[in-house]
């Protein structure tokens, strides 16, 4: 490195930053790939809810912090929008599919057959039993 | 039927200052980049529909009381303000004027007159979406 000129020094940077953002958006479109094929390959809502919420975020994650650093490192601007775009997908997506699954599984959708353990089924039926019994008392 | 919603209420607190945030970076950043009063109001009015989803309508009604329909009027008299204030100077309707000013946290910033009209803007579009959105949400 010390005896290397500064032209051949700033290439060696160049293809380590180059193979970094390579190798970090193949992994975010390999994720969104997956996701994809859960999304078709898995048996019910609630295994599917998973497969988008997990390796998709984690994804588009990894597609947005390539471009950042790709910005950032080649073309010299920082943008911060893209840190709050990974701030905020970290945040919301996955409760986006918490509310999914919950939405779904109040609403009465069946869980897959494989399914050996249904821990919130007893506690939505004790709440739907005391909802049904008090509302004619609101009335 | 009530369930437990504190995911969505906590993520809310969190994710709406975000959203308020970048509504104003959008909205300050329209003069030189993608940006401006029209989607600076789409995306306030979508922080509060967010904070409406999570937390009700009334309670979103008591923490800002502002009436929406007087909002977007005053979003209207802002914008037709800044658009007569050129005839004052004798020059022609809706001329904008720019200059630079040394702002004590900023150092020299050049400021427009159409920021002006863009508040205008603004508050026009979060006073009729939010409008829209409360007369289609309250009806039962």
């Amino acid at each position: 490195m010390l005896n290397s000129s500064r032209e051949e020094r700033f290439s060696i940077v160049t293809t380590i930053v180059n193979i970094l953002i390579i190798v970090l958006i193949s992994t975010g479109v390999l994720f969104s790939a997956v996701t994809a094929l859960g999304l078709v390959r898995l048996p019910d809502v609630y295994t599917r809810t998973h497969a988008a919420s997990k390796s998709s975020t984690l994804g588009v994650l990894a597609i947005l912090f390539g471009t950042f650093l790709h910005f950032w490192l080649v073309e010299g601007i920082f943008n911060t929008q893209m840190v709050i775009a990974i701030v905020f997908l970290f945040i919301t997506a996955p409760v986006g599919g918490h509310l999914i699954g919950r939405a779904a599984y109040i609403s009465g959708i069946k869980v897959a057959d494989e399914t050996v353990r249904d821990d919130l089924g007893p506690a939505v039926k004790k709440k739907k039993k005391r909802f049904a019994s008090k509302k004619p008392a609101d009335e | 039927m009530k369930t437990n919603d504190v995911m969505l209420k906590t993520a809310t607190k969190v994710v709406t200052f975000i959203i308020l945030m970048f509504a104003v970076h959008i909205f300050f950043a329209g003069h030189y980049t993608p940006g401006g009063g029209f989607i600076g109001g789409l995306l306030t009015t979508s922080a509060i529909v967010l904070l409406m989803l999570a937390f009700g309508i009334d309670t979103v009604k008591k923490i800002l009381p502002i009436n929406y329909v007087v909002l977007s009027a005053v979003g209207l008299l802002i914008a037709i303000a800044t658009a007569s204030a050129s005839i004052v100077f004798d020059v022609p309707f809706f001329t904008h004027a720019y200059d630079y000013f040394d702002l004590p946290l900023f150092g020299e910033t050049s400021l427009h007159s159409a920021l002006l009209f863009d508040v205008g803007v603004y508050l026009v579009v979060v006073g009729v979406t939010m409008t829209i959105i409360q007369t289609i949400g309250e009806d039962e």
